[in-house]
C-alpha cells in the first residue's frame, strides 16, 4: 500500500513502476470517480517519455501514445456497454506489444489478461489517496522488485 | 452546390444532405422515430453498428431530400479525430461513393465541422472567436478561415461534457448527463454547495474540470446527498462550470481583441446545447463588447449536416482530398499549439 498525499507522490509512484514495464503489459487502474486514475496514467505516460497532452479518454474510450520504448494504449472503459467491444478498440494489438493502461477494467472482466497488475486507488485519510497493488501471472515476480522511494 | 455528409467518428451514425442554401435532410440513427417506442436507442460505439446502419441512412437522407447520387457535387465524411473503427467505416463508404459516381471527396475534421456549424444558419464572417465545448473537447480558438485555426487554450484534464456525464451518473441521473443535469438544476439552488472553480482568475485560457468532478464525488461520498438534494447539487455544479467558462472567456476575448479588436463569440459542440451555459456565455460576451452566436440546438450534438457543410466550405476553396485520405484518431485543429501539460490543478 502506497500513500499518495500529493501529485509529487503520484509522480514518484509512476517513476518507481516505469522501469518494471515491458511490452505487452497490462495495468488496470481501479477506484471511484475522481480518485486519481487518469492523473496516475498521465504521470506514467510522462515518465515513459510522452510529451503530448494526455486528455481524459472517457469520451474517446482509448488514446494511444507512440513513445520510444513502446506504444501506450490508455483505455477508459467507463462508457463501454458490451465487454466484447473491447476488441473493436484494439485491445489485441495493445496486449501484443504495447502497454495497456485500463481505467474501469471491470467493464471488460471476461476478457481480462492472465498477466496483469491491478492498482486500486482509494481515499485514505481525508483527501489523501492510497494505491494498493495486486499482481496476477508473471507480474507477481516482477512486483517484488518495486522499490518505493520514501521521499522526493 | 449539394453535398452528402457522413458522420461516424464516435457514438452516432449520421448522414445528411446540405446545399449552400441550407439543410435538405439531416438524419442521426439513434434519433430516428421508429426507435421511440423502445425508449430511444443508446448509441453504440462499435464499428459494426455503423456498418449496419450507414447504408440505409444514406439512402433515407437522399430520399428525404428527393435527390439521388447524380445530383450531388461531392461527398464529405468525418476522417477524425475519433474512434478509428468508426472513422474507417464512414470514410471508406465516402470513398466508394466518390469513386463510383466520380465525385470529389472531402475528408473532414470533426472539430472543424463543429467550428463552422454556425455559418450554416447565420451570416458570420471570419475571423471569429470560437469556444468548442463537448464530451471530449474544451478549447478556445481563433478561426481565421477554413482550415486556419489558432488555439488559445484547452482543457488540461477532462472535458465539460465528460464532467456532466460523470456527475449525472454519481447522482443517479440518466445518460447523457447534460440534459439531465440541466433539468434537475432548474429546480435547484446554485448557492447550496460550495464547489471549486479550478484555474479561475489565473492567466491564460486553459481549463480544468477534474477537480470539480472530484469535489462533487467527495460531497456524495460523505453520504449526505439525498434525492431531494440532487437539484441543488446539479445547480451548484452547473453554476461552477458556467463560472469557469465565463472566467476563461474574458481571457480568450482579450487575446482576440489584441489581434483583431472586438468581434463575435461562437459557441459550438454538444455542451453548447445547455441553455444556462449559453445564457451566461452570451451575457459575458455582450458585457465585454462581443456579439454571440451558437448553432440551433439540433446542430450542437454530433450530426452529419455539419460535416456536409464543412465539405461545402472546403469544396468552394478547392480543398478536396484524394482516395488515399487516411482516417486519423488524433487530429488537432491547430497542429502548432503547444501541448497543455497539466496534471490536475488545485482550485
Amino acid at each position: 500500500m502506497f500513500e499518495l498525499p500529493d501529485l509529487n507522490a503520484v509522480q514518484r509512484f509512476a517513476q518507481a513502476l516505469a522501469p518494471l514495464i515491458q511490452p505487452g503489459d497490462v495495468i488496470e487502474l481501479k477506484g471511484t470517480i475522481g480518485v486519481g486514475k487518469t492523473t496516475f496514467a498521465r504521470a506514467l505516460i510522462r515518465t515513459l517519455g510522452g510529451k503530448e497532452e494526455v486528455p481524459s479518454p472517457t469520451f474517446t474510450l482509448v488514446q494511444t501514445y507512440h513513445l520510444d520504448r513502446l506504444t501506450v494504449w490508455h483505455f477508459d472503459l467507463f462508457r463501454l456497454k458490451h465487454p466484447i467491444d473491447i476488441y473493436e478498440l484494439g485491445i489485441e494489438e495493445a496486449m501484443s506489444d504495447g502497454l495497456s493502461l485500463i481505467e474501469w477494467p471491470e467493464k471488460m472482466a471476461p476478457y481480462a489478461s492472465q498477466h496483469r497488475v491491478e492498482i486500486t486507488f482509494s481515499f485514505y485519510i481525508g483527501e489523501i489517496r492510497k494505491a494498493s497493488l495486486k499482481a496476477h501471472g508473471h507480474w507477481r515476480a516482477r512486483l517484488s522488485k518495486l522499490s518505493w522511494p520514501s521521499d522526493g | 452546390m449539394i453535398l452528402l455528409g457522413i458522420e461516424t467518428s464516435c457514438d452516432e451514425t449520421a448522414a445528411a444532405i446540405v446545399s449552400e442554401h441550407g439543410i435538405q435532410s439531416n438524419l442521426v440513427h439513434s434519433q430516428l422515430e421508429e426507435h421511440r417506442p423502445f425508449g430511444g436507442v443508446v448509441p453504440e460505439i462499435a464499428a459494426r453498428s455503423h456498418i449496419e446502419y450507414l447504408d440505409s441512412l444514406i439512402k433515407r437522407a437522399l430520399n428525404e431530400a428527393e435527390l439521388n447520387f447524380s445530383n450531388l457535387d461531392g461527398i464529405a465524411a468525418t476522417a477524425g479525430p475519433g474512434l478509428i473503427g468508426g472513422l474507417i467505416v464512414g470514410l471508406t463508404m465516402a470513398k466508394s461513393i466518390a469513386l463510383v459516381h466520380d465525385l470529389p471527396l472531402i475528408a473532414v475534421n470533426h472539430l472543424e465541422a463543429h467550428a463552422l456549424t454556425p455559418r450554416i444558419t447565420s451570416q458570420i464572417d471570419f475571423p471569429y472567436l470560437l469556444l468548442l465545448i463537448s464530451g471530449g473537447h474544451c478549447q478556445f480558438l481563433i478561426v481565421d478561415g477554413v482550415g486556419h485555426y489558432r488555439r488559445l487554450g484547452t482543457t488540461i484534464d477532462d472535458a465539460p461534457g465528460e464532467a456532466f456525464d460523470k456527475v449525472a451518473r454519481m447522482v443517479g441521473l440518466d445518460y447523457p448527463g447534460g440534459p439531465a443535469i440541466e433539468r434537475a438544476a432548474s429546480q435547484g439552488r446554485a448557492n447550496r454547495y460550495a464547489l471549486p472553480r479550478p484555474l479561475q482568475g489565473r492567466a491564460g485560457c486553459d481549463f480544468s474540470f477534474s477537480g470539480l468532478k472530484t469535489a462533487v464525488s467527495r460531497i456524495i461520498a460523505k453520504g449526505k446527498v439525498l434525492e431531494k438534494d440532487v437539484p441543488d447539487l446539479c445547480a451548484s455544479f452547473q453554476e461552477a462550470v458556467a463560472d469557469i467558462l465565463t472566467d476563461r472567456l474574458r481571457h480568450a476575448a482579450q487575446a482576440f481583441v489584441e489581434a483583431y479588436g472586438k468581434g463575435v463569440l461562437v459557441v459550438a459542440g454538444g455542451v453548447a446545447a445547455n441553455g444556462i451555459l449559453r445564457e451566461r456565455l452570451k451575457a459575458t460576451a455582450n458585457e465585454i463588447g462581443f456579439s454571440f452566436a451558437a448553432p440551433p440546438l439540433s446542430l450542437c450534438t454530433d450530426n452529419a449536416a455539419m460535416v456536409a457543410w464543412a465539405g461545402i466550405e472546403r469544396l468552394r476553396l478547392n480543398m478536396v482530398d484524394d482516395l488515399t485520405a487516411a482516417p486519423r484518431a488524433r487530429w488537432p485543429l491547430d497542429p502548432n499549439a503547444a501541448p497543455a501539460i497539466g496534471a490536475g490543478v488545485k482550485a
